[in-house]
């Protein structure tokens, strides 16, 4: 510890006028603070590579799989080859699957009393959540490139124009940040970080297997093939695959959309009256 | 005025009501001692103080700003240290102190200029730039204050801010708040331990199921409860009814029986020749001293006499209940 005497400098009787250190307001500052949050996550992702590495090697693990183990007895009709039919429901599933670490993340944070931190500071209390989708977001595109990377060399090629190929990435990503708020709301739901991981997990296991994904829904058995249709992960499957592909999505693209921005409206919501709740008992 | 003012404070969760009607105020560049066991609603104070929690009734005012009606900018006045070290393990001392100024909405140069200016007034500067993984308990509290401390608040709330400290980072944390507090920085300080809160505090408020039983300084509370304390311990506690009888002449207020250690304490006026006096009393009684002595009363003894029991052993009771409703 310094002497006494330097530590007249660490806490001046506010000298100014007190309405100097008034708060700022606006939604400028409320994209500053949800930026300065993301900041916090983005900052620590190069210290624990192994997260990275796990959240890349599923999805690698996942193609080398699917085109090689099932490759050969899976046919789909229509498409030049396997891989320009699965590829894009992997693709759909892993930036899925990527939106979990927003609720293991919450829940981590809430479990060791930051969030009560944050909540004492005159940031806005809402960009907590909006920073750490942002940059949960913000690494699924990291795992996307380098799923991208490999996807490439087992043969998948984008054959429809750029310009497709960006939409489909772009509504990808907007589903997947859709999800990374229904993750937000589990992860203040339950009570620690191993809880939100198995809670957020669990129920997507089916969601993306009862889709499109893999196979075509069409060889699936009779009752669940309604099922299988109406998920909006085979919507948004369909779309992004057709968009790849150079084909027309048809009406796909527009429900997908509706999908990605109701889920967003909607758990966006719940999630940070949940976390105002939280906060307050 | 006041840095803190805080008028009728009520708050229930469901069945237990946590506040009954708590009124505190704190003079600038004073620190206020809220005393009292774990469950008395210390933390509750400091909730509802911090805009975390809205009380049921009554009022607060930090910096004569409503901190319900107004919470943001309350907020922008205080620095809260909470239980747990609220630091982001995953970054460096200093990037956790740079994240807190931004939020406090300073500008980057700003923000890391206060950022490194507290990691040296807080003795971290050698691991600032180590990610706090790697940090002692002792290192991080202090980073946690160094954090409550970037947006120069005009109040600091520390809860229970050695709670989980070996001895001797509870004697640097010491050291470091007599100093903040005397560079005038206004704090409230919640604890349960009484030497604290006597080491510590301009005042004292102490505080027992929700409801302020006692305030005034360490002196004051003291002398309420009597100057000094004679002690008997005795072989067997089945003879102390028949010591505390004896002892009542002497005696200027409510003595204090421990059964298990077959001692009894009495407050005395005086203790000029008592101990003597009293040996040869109690052997002429037949009774067995093991030993007799005078102490100076503590806030201990203070505790005891207010509430009729010991802060200790609520705590103790605190943490089987929470422990059996765990399991």
């Amino acid at each position: 510890m310094t002497a006494g005497t330097e530590r007249c400098t660490l806490v001046e009787p506010s000298a100014e006028a007190p309405d100097a250190r008034d708060v700022p307001t606006g939604a400028i500052w409320l994209l500053r603070d949800s930026w300065t949050e993301a900041r916090r996550h983005l900052r620590a992702v190069p210290r624990s590579p192994e997260l990275l590495v796990f959240a890349t090697i599923q999805p690698i693990m996942f193609v080398v799989l699917f085109v090689y183990v099932f490759g050969g007895s899976i046919t789909v009709a229509g498409y030049s080859s396997y891989e320009q039919y699965l590829l894009p429901g992997i693709f759909a599933q892993t930036v899925l699957f990527g939106s979990a670490y927003t609720g293991v993340g919450i829940a981590e944070d809430l479990s060791k009393g930051l969030v009560e931190r944050l909540r004492s500071l005159p940031m806005y209390s809402s960009a907590v959540l909006i920073g750490r989708t942002i940059s949960d977001v913000l690494r699924n595109v990291l795992t996307f490139v380098i799923m991208f990377v490999v996807a490439y060399i087992v043969g998948f090629r984008i054959e429809g124009t750029l310009f497709e190929a960006a939409l489909a990435t772009v509504l990808l990503f907007a589903f997947s940040y859709a999800f990374c708020w229904i993750q937000a709301l589990i992860g203040l739901s339950v009570k620690s970080a191993e809880a939100a991981n198995s809670a957020g997990f669990i129920w997507m296991f089916p969601l993306t297997f009862v889709s499109s994904a893999f196979v075509d829904t069409a060889n699936m058995p009779g009752w669940l093939q309604p099922i299988a249709d109406a998920n909006p992960f085979t919507v948004v499957t369909n779309a992004t695959r057709a968009l790849y592909n150079g084909r027309s999505p048809g009406s796909d693209f527009w429900i997908a959309a509706s999908w990605a921005v109701g889920i967003t409206a909607v758990f966006a919501f719940l999630a940070v009256r949940r976390f105002m709740r939280a906060a307050r008992h | 005025m006041f840095a803190v003012e805080a008028v009728g404070l009520t708050k229930r969760f469901g069945q237990i009501e946590a506040l009954r009607g708590v009124d505190l105020s704190i003079p600038r560049a004073r620190v206020l001692g809220l005393l009292g066991p774990n469950g008395a609603g210390k933390t509750t104070v400091v909730r509802i103080l911090t805009t975390l929690l809205k009380p049921d009734s009554g009022r607060a005012l930090v910096d004569g700003i409503d901190v319900a009606k107004e919470s943001r900018r309350a907020r922008g006045r205080i620095g809260l240290t909470g239980q747990y070290a609220a630091v982001d393990e995953r970054l460096t001392g200093f990037e956790n102190l740079e994240h807190v100024g931004r939020l406090f909405h300073l500008r980057g140069p700003m923000a890391r200029e206060r950022a490194h200016d507290l990691l040296g007034q807080f003795d971290l500067e050698d691991s600032g730039h180590r990610v706090v993984r790697g940090y002692s308990g002792g290192m991080r509290r202090r980073l946690d204050i160094a954090m409550s401390l970037i947006g120069r608040p005009s109040v600091l709330f520390l809860d229970e801010p050695t709670t989980g400290l070996d001895p001797r980072a509870r004697l640097s944390m010491w050291a470091l708040i007599e100093e903040l507090a005397r560079a005038g920085t206004t704090t409230l300080l919640t604890t349960q331990y009484l030497e604290e809160a006597d080491r510590l505090a301009d005042e004292i408020i102490v505080i027992d199921h929700g409801a302020v039983i006692a305030r005034g300084t360490a002196d004051e509370l003291k002398r309420r409860v009597g100057g000094e304390r004679l002690e008997v311990r005795m072989a067997d506690s089945s003879e102390l009814a028949r010591v505390v009888e004896l002892l009542a002449p002497l005696s200027c207020g409510d003595e204090v029986t421990d059964e298990a250690a077959a001692s009894v304490a009495v407050p005395v006026r005086t203790v000029d020749g008592i101990v003597p006096d009293v040996v040869r009393m109690l052997d002429a009684a037949g009774l067995h001293v093991v030993d007799v002595g005078v102490r100076r009363v503590t806030l201990d003894d203070v505790f005891l006499t207010l509430t009729g029991h010991a802060a200790e052993d609520e705590a103790e009771r605190e943490r089987d209940s929470a422990r059996s409703a765990a399991s």
